[in-house]
């Protein structure tokens, strides 16, 4: 197999998988998980330090001794002003321009505040980030975020969480199709068979997190990711045949045994 | 005797005057990489957490890294 690898920004990376790192049933369990996935990039939320409860393990040491790249994320912010201070604390804390935005709109749906992420992502940029923003699965709000500066896009393939799968594969294959930036699908993958879709479909990489950490063995979930990821990606280079309506021997039929009565 | 509103909560720090000293009150004295401070909205630097002096009625913001998706 050739290696082939992207980058985000100018973040070299070979595997297609980007992990988030909570709701795991152990710190172990997350470790093990991202060492299964090969994922190089993971995710990082910013939270605010009890003030009279000891601090427990420090996961930023963890991951960098594990060798990965960080990505702080926006996580729960829900104005352009708490992510662009959520990011800014983030390049702080973890020593990285890049920056998972994400400004949401409500609890219920968790879904994009798309006039807020604008805003969000353009001060950003003018601030010297490197801009991942979490979006909706619309690809003129795709081409605006890539307008202005960000560098890749993330539509949702189903709700956060959710495990729904990919519910709208023409517009992430329409937003691929339009983009010079990466875009990586995050958000509502459930299995395997979800990534292997997405990279099939000509998409640059995924960002997953509850479907391994939910999932009833994660670490082998992990191992099944990284498989998909592969499958999918090799499936996409490799050109799929077209599809046709009737079906087309593949056996030649020179030569067939002919019996009276049929042509 | 000064008061600050820190991480939403308001608080008197008897002894603190200045950044490094809120978070030696708060963190201990070694509280470790992945850790940020913003006073007033703004980000303070980690180098330059003893130069920035506190006033009563300052609103300061601490995180650290945690696990997120």
């Amino acid at each position: 197999m050739v290696e082939d690898g992207w980058k985000i920004g100018n973040l070299e990376l070979t595997s297609r998988l980007l992990l988030g790192t909570a709701r795991y049933p152990s710190t172990q369990v997350m470790l093990d998980a991202i060492a299964e996935s090969g994922s190089e990039l993971v995710t990082i939320a910013l939270r605010r330090v009890a003030l009279d409860a000891p601090a427990g393990e420090n996961i930023y040491q963890l991951l960098k001794a594990a060798g990965r790249h960080l990505l702080p994320n926006t996580a729960g912010c829900y104005t352009a002003q708490e992510a662009i201070l959520t990011a800014e604390l983030g390049r702080e804390a973890l020593e990285t321009s890049l920056i998972k935005l994400e400004v949401i709109a409500d609890d219920e749906t968790l879904l994009p505040e798309t006039e807020e992420l604008l805003k969000a992502a353009d001060a950003l940029i003018h601030r010297g980030f490197t801009v991942l923003p979490y979006t909706n699965d619309d690809p003129v709000t795709a081409r605006k975020l890539e307008d202005l500066g960000c560098a890749a896009v993330m539509p949702l393939a189903a709700p956060i969480g959710s495990g729904l799968g990919i519910r709208n594969p023409h517009n992430l294959e329409l937003i691929k199709s339009r983009a010079k930036v990466p875009v990586i699908v995050d958000a509502g993958v459930g299995t395997a068979s979800d990534v292997t879709l997405v990279l099939e479909l000509g998409c640059d990489g995924l960002l997953l997190n509850s479907a391994v950490a939910h999932a009833q063995d994660p670490v082998r979930m992990a191992r099944a990711m990284k498989a998909a990821a592969i499958a999918g990606r090799e499936a996409f280079l490799a050109g799929r045949m077209p599809r046709k309506f009737y079906a087309e021997a593949s056996t030649s039929l020179a030569g067939r045994l002919s019996l009276a009565g049929k042509k | 005797m000064i008061k600050l509103r820190v991480n939403g909560e308001t608080k008197e720090f008897p002894a603190v005057t200045d950044i490094a000293g809120l978070i030696r009150e708060i963190a201990g004295p070694d509280p470790g990489p992945g850790i940020a401070v913003a006073l007033n909205g703004e980000v303070v630097r980690r180098l330059d957490w003893a130069n920035a002096t506190l006033h009563n009625n300052d609103i300061i913001e601490i995180v650290r890294a945690t696990q997120g998706g």
